[in-house]
């Protein structure tokens, strides 16, 4: 635990299941910092690295844009929850946990946009790679064709969710416990699909600063360029493993 | 004004015209800018001045009046349920594109007055209702940057009670959404689209230098229309 839970590391993770973790393949828990030698939580989030160079995923995604989306957007989120949480309640708690305390039934308390954001960012950087997209193989892909009744379909509707969400948002692929399916929901600003009791698989951020850069107005195309070249469907995979071992 | 273009619909419908389907509807085209895309710089660059005219605007118009005949086509079959399923579709483009014809008009170059501060009745309510218009500023800039996703920070009039207000609103909505009674005076895009490319992450800076072409001269034909001195 204390090994995977020093700050920095950047090989590629080939995500370990932990059970019980059933919402991330990387447990929250581990984002807190622990003073070294002292293995005293001091309850505020750091800011993770991609699993991956910040120009590992050119020429789709630039290097710019992570320096920007990252290095500032990114870390603002993480830097502005630490203040916004110091000396409340809220320090000690899993991210996860603060992320649904704050949603608070959907009447969002100030720390939640911040909250949410930092795990939509960590998840959204864990749902791509160098040389990913395409189409899955194994069960993910015979669930998705069970569930949408061909990967095209899957796709299109995927595009079609990312595009739409007006203004700022995401776009998921989700399995709903409850009724044991897969399914593409889109949200806006920071929520998530932890907050309506769905287990997130992938995601896309459609908010403008994730693609402005590189496609300025052209969010269609953004959307197309990462379903073909940046999705892990290792990442995807994992986590529905993950996701159908907790409901277990 | 509204019985007078059933009158007009009904007699399209009955006449050769109105046989073949031609119906009035008025739809809409991308207006003009008053000055060049570069013309508000640095404040604004060009670059950024016409992607968001000639693309986002656009995409506003084109897509508002998809929705516009898909709603004539609606109401004129009694499909009420496609009726209040187009309204979202409506809001969003028909507020972006009601939202960004403002805008235009809200900036000006530099030497076409740009940044000149409010002189007449407009100064002067912003004394009274703020304190000053620097405290306007710093109120406006606040709400802009606290404000989280994409939206719009407005100075308006409230054309009943006469009295100046800043507001929010998000997405596209227009100010209207937030009192029946509110007109904008000034609006200020805080989308992404109208900064990231110049300004990045830094949305502070955005706000505190689009005051140096703002067109406080438009805002004060608009204030003195609703506030007509006695």
């Amino acid at each position: 635990m204390v090994a995977i839970a020093v700050a920095g590391i950047t090989t590629p993770l080939t995500f370990p299941l932990f059970p019980g973790f059933r919402r991330s393949s990387r447990s929250s828990q581990l984002r807190m910092s622990q003073k070294a030698g002292h293995g005293v939580i001091t309850g505020k989030f750091e800011l993770r690295p991609p699993p991956y160079p910040l120009d590992a995923l050119e020429p789709h995604m630039s290097r710019s844009t992570f320096e920007y989306h990252w290095g500032k957007h990114h870390r603002a989120y993480v830097d502005n929850l630490n203040k916004q949480i110091a000396g409340t309640e809220l320090t000690g708690k899993t991210l996860e946990d603060v992320i649904v305390a704050t949603y608070n039934s959907g009447n969002l308390l100030p720390p939640f946009n911040n909250a949410a954001q930092v795990w939509n960012h960590d998840f959204f950087w864990e749902s791509m790679k160098p040389g990913g997209g395409g189409k899955p193989s194994g069960e993910i892909l015979d669930l998705i064709n069970r569930d949408f009744g061909s990967f095209e379909e899957f796709a299109k509707e995927f595009k079609t969710a990312a595009a739409t969400q007006f203004g700022s948002g995401w776009a998921w692929l989700v399995y709903k416990d409850k009724d044991k399916k897969l399914a593409v929901v889109q949200s806006p600003n920071a929520v998530n699909p932890l907050v309506l009791d769905q287990v997130p698989l992938l995601t896309v951020d459609v908010w403008e600063h994730a693609y402005y850069l590189d496609y300025q107005n052209r969010r269609p195309d953004y959307i197309s360029i990462f379903m073909e070249n940046l999705v892990s469907w290792d990442s995807v995979s994992s986590r529905l493993e993950s996701a159908k071992a907790g409901a277990a | 004004m509204a019985i007078r273009n059933l009158l007009t619909r009904k007699t399209l419908a009955t006449s050769p015209l109105g046989m073949l389907g031609f119906r009035s509807l008025k739809t809409f085209s991308l207006p003009d800018l008053p000055y060049d895309y570069g013309a508000l710089e640095p404040a604004i660059s060009g670059e950024i001045m016409q992607l968001h005219h000639q693309k986002h605007h656009q995409t506003y118009i084109t897509n508002y009046n998809k929705a516009l005949e898909q709603l004539d086509d609606a109401m004129s079959k009694g499909d009420a349920s496609t009726v209040v399923k187009l309204q979202s579709a409506i809001k969003f483009n028909g507020g972006g594109h009601v939202n960004h014809s403002i805008f235009w008009k809200n900036l000006a170059p530099i030497r076409e007055g740009g940044g000149e501060p409010p002189k007449g009745s407009l100064g002067w309510a912003i004394d009274n209702n703020f304190g000053s218009l620097e405290t306007l500023i710093q109120k406006m800039n606040a709400e802009g940057a606290a404000l989280q996703g994409s939206g719009w920070v407005w100075l308006g009039v409230d054309k009943e009670l006469k009295h100046l207000v800043v507001e929010s609103t998000g997405n596209q909505d227009p100010l209207v959404t937030k009192g029946p009674s509110l007109i904008p005076l000034l609006g200020i895009d805080v989308w992404e689209h109208a900064y990231y490319l110049q300004y990045k992450n830094v949305k502070p800076d955005y706000l505190k230098n689009i005051w140096k072409v703002m067109n406080w001269k438009y805002a004060s034909d608009v204030y003195d229309k609703e506030c007509p001195e006695s």
